[in-house]
């Protein structure tokens, strides 16, 4: 019987054939940690009196989360990681330089690697057709030192999304439909394969936007199988060598199918405090907004930003509605800055943070006060997530969250789209 | 393995990570610091203070979702919890558990039945729940290879220390 991708990544690092529900020991590929994670790692290597990386170029500390600190506490829990980075060779991606899941697509993975980052999010490599998932910090400084991990291969669940996508309709409707539908866990454990007509036409940013939330169905990760868009993305970031043709077997074994029909779909947001909490926007009355937040390894990408600045160009924020943008990686910022996006949303009342995590993990740069709410681009929307539990989080694309922002509410972006 | 005998502390569906323990404490690596923020969005600040050692948390679908921060089940175990019993868990935390020691259960009908207050005992090796306040019995299955070995040596550390990935390995493709 053939293999799913999770199914031959793992094999190659296993060195034998394996199977779903096995135990095994994998070799990894590349392993990263961020400044959340990682200070944990660090002391659990350091107790161990293990204290090196098996990979210098591929093992990882990224300062993203609370980049720059904000307080002394996070400082000395980063300053950990730098000495760490000094003292064994580990890279290190400091502070202004991006999110993780971000400049790990720009930067380091490969089709065919098998990536493990404590960070739930690591999932989003997977678009590259690496098998790409998150895990602790003790599995993750046994990485660094060892390059091992165990694992149980999972069951695949297979998403087949078909047809065209409407106009004002994005990648994150797309999962933000799969999650409404199979539920917060509806693939725990699972490794989610996406594939189908409209996977294959989308750009590599839109698609890093979809594995990136495949944890928010419990999925171990998501995955995407390579082709020429992956190509032409490899190449464009100078690794085109590495590029290898990856897909599921035509017989390989599924545990579920789900075929989703794009043409069907309307701009969706997700409601408080969970994911799987999706209305279309037909369906939304009169939310009235406190914030908007377009960035995060959701939706922080060039592309991203380009769709938010198509809408916000000559226009302004609602004057009760603050807008916060910040790009996903230096590069995008750059990016953004020469094609004149970061003026259109400095124009439009926006204010422009460094590269990063942002509000999105409630440490700094948009705390919610009690009672207010945030329409926000990135993946999660627990309570308490943006730090402080009074306030209610709705998820979106960029193209809702800019029109949103103009209206004060949440409002339909097809009504911007020229 | 052990028998754990506690208080029941109950939780409902979806807690995640955030609410066990929030991001703004990640800077602590101090098990002890970690404990005294537990539970703190739903419960306040000191909780773990009136959490008994060996006491047991029933949660519902989901228990643990989110960020990966291992965090979580140390402030968990730092505070006395000995076990959780959920319907269902995400699996990071549920990897993260086992990885420190902290044995997880999944059994729906328990995690429905049983209420806040309760007193439960539970055999691991047996897979038996015990509500010594309600007398009603559940069973679960037992737990895989790797979950027991985890256990066994209290966590994944001391397990590498023990034997390492590579007899693990050997033992796996043998078995």
């Amino acid at each position: 019987m053939g293999k799913t991708i999770s199914e031959k990544i793992i094999s190659e690092h296993v060195g034998r054939d394996v199977r779903p529900g096995e135990f095994v020991v994998a070799r990894v590929d590349v392993v990263m940690a961020q400044d959340g994670t990682g200070p944990l790692s660090v002391q659990e290597l350091k107790k161990m009196d293990m204290e090196r990386v098996f990979d210098k170029r591929n093992s990882i500390l990224f300062i993203d989360h609370a980049s720059p600190s904000p307080r002394k506490e996070l400082s000395n829990a980063q300053k950990l990681l730098r000495e760490f980075s000094k003292k064994t060779g580990a890279f290190l991606s400091d502070v202004g330089e991006g999110v993780c899941h971000q400049r790990l697509v720009e930067d380091w993975v490969n089709p065919g690697n098998l990536v493990v980052g404590a960070d739930s999010h690591t999932c989003t490599s997977g678009a590259l057709g690496a098998f790409s998932t998150g895990m602790g910090s003790t599995d993750i400084a046994l990485a660094f030192a060892l390059g091992k991990v165990w694992l149980k291969v999972p069951e695949t669940y297979k998403f087949i999304v078909k047809g065209k996508l409407p106009d004002g309709v994005y990648s994150k409707d797309i999962i933000l439909h799969i999650i409404g539908k199979i539920g917060a866990d509806g693939a725990t454990y699972k490794a989610m394969e996406f594939e189908g007509d409209v996977i294959e036409n989308l750009s590599m940013s839109s698609r890093f936007t979809i594995t990136n939330m495949a944890v928010e169905a419990g999925g171990k990760t998501g995955l995407i199988g390579t082709d020429g868009i992956t190509k032409s993305y490899l190449k464009k970031r100078g690794r085109g060598n590495k590029f290898r043709e990856i897909k599921s077997d035509s017989d390989a074994n599924f545990e579920k199918l789900f075929e989703i029909e794009a043409n069907k779909l309307e701009p969706l947001v997700s409601f408080p405090h969970t994911v799987d909490n999706v209305k279309g926007i037909s369906n939304i009355e009169d939310v009235k907004i406190d914030q908007v937040f377009i960035g995060t390894c959701t939706n922080g990408r060039l592309e991203d930003l380009r769709i938010a600045a198509s809408i916000l160009k000559d226009k302004k924020r609602h004057p009760d509605t603050r807008l916060i943008v910040v790009p996903a990686s230096r590069e995008v910022f750059l990016d953004a800055l020469r094609e004149g996006l970061i003026e259109i949303f400095l124009q439009a009342g926006a204010a422009v943070e460094s590269p990063g995590c942002g509000p999105c993990v409630g440490i700094h740069k948009g705390v919610l006060a009690d009672g207010e709410i945030v329409l926000s681009t990135q993946n999660r929307n627990f309570e308490g997530r943006m730090g402080n539990p009074e306030g209610f989080i709705y998820l979106s694309s960029p193209a809702t969250a800019a029109a949103s922002a103009i209206e004060g509410k949440i409002a339909d972006p097809r009504r911007y789209l020229k | 393995m052990d028998i754990i005998h506690g208080k029941v502390w109950k939780f409902g569906d979806n807690v995640d990570t955030d609410l066990i323990i929030p991001a703004r404490y990640l800077n602590m690596t101090d098990p002890e610091e970690l404990a005294a923020h537990l539970f703190e969005p739903i419960k306040g600040e000191n909780f773990n203070e009136i959490v008994g050692e060996s006491d047991i948390v029933i949660g519902g679908d989901n228990f643990g979702c989110g960020s990966s921060r291992e965090h979580a089940p140390i402030a968990l175990k730092a505070s006395g919890v000995a076990c959780v019993v959920a319907k269902t868990f995400a699996r990071i935390f549920y990897r993260n558990s086992f990885n420190i020691g902290l044995p997880l259960i999944i059994q729906p009908e328990a995690a429905e039945d049983i209420q806040d207050g309760e007193i439960l005992n539970i055999n691991l090796g047996e897979g038996k729940i015990k509500n010594q306040t309600t007398s009603k019995e559940y069973s679960f299955p037992a737990l895989e290879g790797m979950m027991i070995k985890l256990l066994e040596n209290k966590g994944l550390i001391s397990y590498i220390l023990n034997e390492g990935y590579d007899s693990s390995e050997k033992r796996e493709s043998s078995g």
